[in-house]
């Protein structure tokens, strides 16, 4: 297991972004200390920087949060969507970040096991994935070494078993640009229907 | 105290990040920038498995270091992985057979340590062997793509497998390393992954119209007790010079 203990980004509140919920003038942590059911909620809704409709609760990361009411410390574990996604030390930073706002002291552990799955998407965060038009996950394929259908021709790496939805015009109508896109977890289609371009959150 | 394992959780993250940093190379020199994209998103996939490979291996060598530690502070003789991925970039035709092997290999292997009697080592398997399988197909497709397309292109794969032929034996070759990981039931002996290994691989090149890895009159060995080939010393002045130059600096 990785330790990540992360610090509270300096000069957050006066730097050029503007908080989401400004706090001026703190009071002493203990006062301003919210219950722990509240710092639960306040991680549960950090969002991932690179999908910032889509908040890691919904996303499926988030593997445990245990707050100590006494020590005002709160001890949250998540998992990587992918082994290399490099948003895993700005989310654990965010968490950090979130829980001081709260009053909180976060730690935040990176687990491995059990790892992370598309299907721990909520359906919450398949919604918030397609209000940024990407398609959500299809089924996961756990076939080993099943067959991958391949077309020898104009983009013959073009390889989909399942139809993915394109999330501007529902046409099923679609082909794989490339299975790598912007992001580890993201690749890249194009609807013949519409034209348009379009990311699909990759099942895993 | 180190764990008999200690040494195969070694190797396993030196493969990966040995391979990573080879995989690296190939943004802005890709055939096209799709796979600028592919090759390093699969090399971050290997680095960030790296990384947490490296973080089990300071407790269980019980040195107490850290990834940059391994990375940027050990000399060649220190690292473990094997001569295939430290072998200098290519044509995109080697670098596709290449993944095609390193791919299949770490799918049997994480899928057998997947049940190993280290969870954390587990883990990391577990999440590794469905990575590795996205990054297997997309070597399987290319291969398909390149063998069975031009002259060019399939001559290319031809001389691509003369290329890598010596360093295939090593991928399977049950090291001390191997062994001892093994005894202590946390392990798996690289000899019985051979033959699944090898039946994907060798299913895809008939595929692609290509005969199988030919034979070879030398092979590689010694990756896994230190004893590297001269392109590992180039690389590793590359990776490491910027951390060794400014020690300490962060950004």
């Amino acid at each position: 297991m990785v330790m990540t203990r992360a610090t509270p980004r300096d000069g957050r509140l006066s730097g050029g972004k503007t908080p989401a919920s400004p706090t001026p003038a703190r009071p002493s942590r203990e006062e301003s200390r919210s219950s722990a059911a509240e710092v639960e909620q306040r991680v549960g809704a950090v969002t991932d920087p690179e999908i910032p409709t889509l908040s890691i609760g919904d996303l499926g990361i988030v593997r445990g949060v245990e707050a100590d009411e006494s020590a005002g410390a709160v001890r949250v574990r998540i998992t990587p969507t992918y082994s290399g996604c490099p948003a895993m030390e700005v989310i654990a930073r965010d968490i950090v970040d979130a829980a001081a706002d709260a009053g909180w002291d976060a730690t935040v552990e990176i687990v491995h096991s059990p790892p992370w799955t598309t299907d721990w998407l909520t359906e919450r965060g398949r919604a918030a994935l397609a209000e940024l038009d990407i398609a959500p996950p299809g089924p996961r394929s756990t076939g080993a070494s099943g067959p991958v259908p391949v077309t020898i021709g104009r983009a013959p790496h073009t390889e989909s078993s399942v139809a993915v939805v394109c999330p501007r015009c529902g046409s099923t109508d679609t082909e794989l640009i490339a299975r790598f896109g912007t992001t580890a977890c993201k690749a890249l289609h194009r609807c013949r229907a519409c034209g348009d371009p379009f990311d699909e959150f990759k099942a895993v | 105290m180190s764990e008999a394992h200690a040494p195969l959780v070694a190797a396993l993250a030196d493969d990966a990040l040995i391979y990573a940093q080879r995989l690296g190379e190939w943004i802005s020199r890709a055939p096209q920038i799709e796979e600028d994209m592919a090759l390093g998103n699969i090399g971050l996939d290997l680095l960030g498995r790296a990384r947490s490979l490296y973080g089990l291996l300071g407790s269980l060598d019980g040195t107490g270091r850290g990834e940059d530690d391994y990375a940027y502070w050990r000399d060649e003789r220190e690292f473990r992985h094997v001569h295939l991925v430290e072998q200098p970039r290519h044509d995109f035709g080697l670098e596709i057979v290449r993944l095609l092997l390193v791919a299949s290999l770490d799918v049997e292997r994480y899928a057998a340590l997947a049940s190993s009697a280290d969870v954390e080592l587990a883990g990391v398997a577990s999440k590794a062997v469905t990575e590795s399988r996205y990054h297997r197909d997309h070597a399987r497709l290319w291969t398909l793509r390149l063998g069975d397309g031009t002259s060019e292109s399939h001559d290319r794969m031809v001389s691509a497998l003369e290329r890598v032929a010596p360093y295939v034996d090593e991928l399977f070759e049950d090291t001390a390393v191997e062994v001892a990981a093994a005894d202590a039931g946390v392990g798996v002996l690289p000899s019985t992954l051979k033959s699944a290994v090898m039946r994907f691989v060798e299913d895809v090149l008939a595929e692609a119209t290509l005969d199988g890895v030919p034979s070879s009159r030398w092979r590689s060995r010694g990756g896994r007790e230190g004893l590297h080939s001269e392109a590992c010393g180039y690389l590793l002045a590359e990776m490491q010079h910027l951390a060794r130059s400014h020690p300490g600096a962060t950004w």
